[in-house]
C-alpha cells in the first residue's frame, strides 16, 4: 500500500522511479546518513560497539534476505557462511599477508563459491528439501571449522589482524565503526537497487511463481545460483567485518544458532524488504542487550532472577519469533507502513 | 570381527531409536505437512519428565511411563492448538521458523527446570547385567530398545493400514479437502497426529535416556533425524523406519572405521549429514517417498 502526498505530481518516468520520492524523505535519509557519521563523536563507547553489532547484523540480514526473502530459497546455513567469510579473510591476512581491504572482497568471493556449491541442490529441490540441504551444509561446515586446523585453528580459533591504512589501525570501536557503517550503507544502496534491476526482478519472479517465471524465459537454475552467490558474498563480507570487529574468531560463533538468529531477523523485520532487514537486525541485536540489562536490574531486587532469566533468554527469543509469526507474519516493515498510512490519512481513513 | 559386530549392534540400536523419532516426524509431516524442527526437543522433554517422575517422585516405572505418555498427549494438544493451528496456510518458511522458535522455547524451559547437568535414571528401566548373544555380550537396554522400537513400528504400521483412525489420517494426508468432504474432522486428525508423534518421541527419549543418560544434547536427535526421513522418503512411515535404521548403522560404521583407519575424530556428528547431501543429490524423494511431478 503506497500513499503519496497531495500535490506530489510526477512529470517524468525518471521521477517516478526514484528511490527516495519526496524532498521530505530525501532530507531525512541524507540527514540520517550524515548523522551516522558524526554519531561516534557524541555517543559512548558502549553505544558505538552496540551500533557496530547492528551494522554487521544489517549486512548479514540483507544478505540472507536476498536469498530467502526475495528469491524464496530457504537457507539454514547462513551462520556457517558467515564463518567461511571470517575464517578465509583471516587466512588471507595471516598467511598471505594480503591487506584487509583486498582480503575482505576475496573472502566474499570464497563464501560465494561455497554458497553456490550448496546452492546446486536448489536445481532440483525447493522449499523444505532445500532447507534441509542447507541445514546439512551448516553442520558439514561447522565440522570443517573445528577440524581444518591449518586454516581455522580448530577450537582455539585464530587472531584476526585489524585493518590498517598506512600506520593507522582500525582497532577501536570508534574507528572500526566507520568501516562497518560504510559497508552497511553501501550494501543497503546496492540491495535496494538490485531489486530495481532485471536480475532482482527475476529473483522476485522465481519466488512468487517459479513455473510462470520459467515460462517467461527466466533461467531458474541460473537465477537461483546467482541469488545464492550474491547473498553468500554479502554474508561473507559481514563475516569478515565480524572478524575485524572482534579481532579473534572461534568456530563457536558460527553455529546453527547464528543461522536461526539471522532467519529470525528477516522474519521479524519483514521478508523481501530491505527496510525490514534493517529493522530486524536492530531488533534482534537490541533485545538480548535489553534482556541482559533487565536481568542486571532485576538481580538487585531478587538475586534468583538473574539465573532464571539467563536460562530463559533463548526461550524468550524463541517466543518472540513464534509470536511474531502468529500475530505479525509480515514483519515490522509492514506494520510500519500501516502506521504511516494511518497517520497520513488521519482522521479520514476511507 | 567382534569390533564390526559391536558396531553393527550399536548401530542397529541407535538406528531403531532414530526410526522411532523419524516415525514421529513422518506422522506429523504426512498428515499436517508441518516440518517439525522441534521433534528432538519433544523427545528431550519426555525424557526429562519421566526422569522427574522416577527419580524425584519415586513413582514406579510402569506408572511413570504412563504418566509421561499422558503428559505428552496434553503437551501435543496444547502445541497443536496454540502454535500450529494459527499457522495453517502460511508459507513453508514460516512453519519451519515457528517450530524452530518452539524448540528454543522448550530447550530453555528444560534448562530452567532441570538444569544442564547430565541425569541418569535411577533405578534404570532395565537391569544392567549384559546378556550373551552368540558369544558377544550385549547390554539388556540395547535389546529392549531395539525390540520395543520394532514392536512400536509394526504396531503403527498396522494402525495406519487397518484402523478407522489410521485410514482417516492417510486420507487427510492425501488431501485435506477430500477428507473434509468425506466427513473426516481434519482438525481432530491434526491433533491426533501430534499426539501420536509426541508419544512416540517420548518413548524414544526414555529409551535413549536409559542408554546414554539425559542432558540437553538430546535435542540434537531431532536434527539428526532429517537424514533418516529424507532417505526413507519424507511422507512414508515404512521409509522412516528403514531410513532410521540404515542411517544409524551407517553413522556407527563410518565413525568406527574412519576413526580406526585415519584417526578422524567426531565423524559421528557429521556423517549423517554427508549422507543427507548425497541422498538429496541422487534421489531427493528417498526410497519410499512420493515423487512430486509437475507438468506445465
Amino acid at each position: 500500500m503506497s500513499v503519496n502526498h497531495c500535490g506530489d505530481f510526477k512529470q517524468t518516468y525518471k521521477d517516478d522511479m526514484r528511490v527516495l520520492q519526496t524532498r521530505f524523505i530525501r532530507f531525512w535519509v541524507y540527514g540520517f546518513v550524515v548523522f551516522l557519521y558524526v554519531f561516534p563523536l557524541i555517543a559512548s563507547t558502549y553505544v558505538v560497539s552496540l551500533t557496530n553489532m547492528i551494522g554487521i547484523a544489517v549486512i548479514g540480514a540483507l544478505g540472507i534476505n536476498i536469498v530467502t526473502g526475495f528469491t524464496g530459497q530457504i537457507s539454514l546455513g547462513q551462520g556457517a557462511f558467515l564463518g567461511v567469510g571470517a575464517f578465509s579473510c583471516a587466512f588471507f591476512m595471516n598467511e598471505w599477508g594480503i591487506p584487509f581491504w583486498l582480503a575482505m572482497p576475496m573472502a566474499g568471493l570464497v563464501t560465494a563459491a561455497v554458497g553456490m556449491i550448496f546452492g546446486i541442490p536448489s536445481l532440483r529441490l525447493k522449499g523444505l528439501y532445500l532447507a534441509i540441504a542447507t541445514l546439512a551444509a551448516q553442520f558439514i561446515l561447522e565440522y570443517l571449522f573445528l577440524h581444518l586446523e591449518g586454516i581455522t585453528g580448530g577450537s582455539n580459533g585464530v587472531m584476526f589482524p585489524s585493518p590498517q591504512v598506512g600506520e593507522f589501525y582500525f582497532d577501536t570501536d570508534q574507528s572500526i565503526y566507520y568501516v562497518i557503517i560504510t559497508v552497511a550503507v553501501l550494501t543497503t544502496i546496492y540491495t535496494t537497487n538490485l531489486f530495481r534491476s532485471k536480475d532482482g526482478r527475476a529473483f522476485v519472479a522465481v519466488r512468487d511463481h517459479y513455473l510462470s517465471a520459467e515460462i517467461m524465459g527466466i533461467h531458474l537454475f541460473k537465477y537461483r545460483l546467482l541469488s545464492f552467490a550474491i547473498s553468500s558474498f554479502i554474508v561473507g563480507i559481514a563475516g569478515s567485518l565480524w572478524g575485524a570487529y572482534t579481532q579473534y574468531i572461534t568456530p563457536e560463533h558460527f553455529t546453527i544458532a547464528e543461522s536461526i538468529n539471522y532467519l529470525a531477523m528477516i522474519i521479524i523485520g519483514g521478508m523481501g524488504s530491505v527496510l525490514g532487514s534493517i529493522y530486524g537486525a536492530i531488533f534482534m541485536t537490541l533485545v538480548p542487550n535489553l534482556l541482559s540489562y533487565g536481568t542486571s536490574v532485576l538481580a538487585n531486587v531478587w538475586s534468583g532472577a538473574g539465573d532464571l532469566i539467563m536460562s530463559l533468554k533463548e526461550g524468550i527469543f524463541g517466543l518472540i519469533v513464534v509470536l511474531f509469526l502468529i500475530f505479525e507474519p509480515d514483519g515490522l516493515a509492514h506494520r510500519w507502513k500501516l502506521i504511516k498510512a494511518y497517520w497520513k490519512l488521519y482522521p479520514f481513513s476511507y | 570381527m567382534e569390533f564390526y559386530v559391536q558396531l553393527l549392534i550399536s548401530g542397529l540400536v541407535l538406528g531403531s531409536i532414530y526410526a522411532l523419532v523419524a516415525l514421529g516426524f513422518a506422522i506429523i509431516y504426512k498428515s499436517t505437512s508441518v516440518v517439525n524442527f522441534a521433534q528432538g526437543e519433544f523427545l528431550m522433554v519426555g525424557a526429562y519428565f519421566c526422569f522427574s517422575m522416577v527419580v524425584q517422585y519415586h513413582v514406579p516405572w510402569l506408572w511413570a511411563f504412563l504418566i509421561t505418555m499422558v503428559f505428552s498427549v496434553v503437551l501435543a494438544l496444547l502445541v497443536e492448538r496454540l502454535v500450529l493451528r494459527p499457522m495453517i496456510g502460511e508459507p513453508v518458511i514460516s512453519i519451519i521458523m515457528v517450530t524452530i522458535g518452539l524448540s528454543s522455547v522448550l530447550r530453555s524451559v528444560v534448562t530452567a527446570v532441570w538444569g544442564t547437568q547430565i541425569k541418569t535414571y535411577d533405578p534404570p528401566l532395565f537391569p544392567d547385567t549384559p546378556i550373551n548373544l552368540a558369544g558377544i555380550p550385549i547390554s539388556q537396554v540395547y535389546l529392549w530398545s531395539f525390540g520395543l522400537s520394532i514392536v512400536l513400528l509394526v504396531l503403527f504400521g498396522l494402525f495406519f493400514k487397518y484402523t478407522k483412525a489410521g485410514i482417516a489420517m492417510r486420507a487427510t494426508a492425501f488431501s485435506n479437502q477430500v477428507a473434509l468432504s468425506m466427513g473426516i474432522s481434519v482438525k481432530r486428525i491434526f491433533a491426533l497426529a501430534w499426539c501420536i508423534s509426541l508419544v512416540v518421541s517420548s518413548i524414544g527419549g526414555i529409551l535413549i535416556g536409559n542408554i546414554n543418560g539425559i542432558n540437553i544434547s538430546l535435542g540434537h536427535f531431532g536434527l539428526k533425524v532429517f537424514p533418516a526421513v529424507i532417505l526413507g522418503g519424507l511422507d512414508s512411515i515404512l521409509g522412516a523406519a528403514v531410513g532410521g535404521i540404515i542411517i544409524g548403522v551407517l553413522e556407527n560404521f563410518s565413525d568406527g572405521l574412519l576413526k580406526t583407519w585415519f584417526g578422524l575424530q567426531g565423524i559421528k556428528e557429521v556423517a549423517p549429514f554427508v549422507f543427507l547431501v548425497i541422498i538429496l543429490m541422487v534421489k531427493p524423494y528417498g526410497l519410499f517417498g512420493t515423487e512430486e511431478i509437475e507438468r506445465v
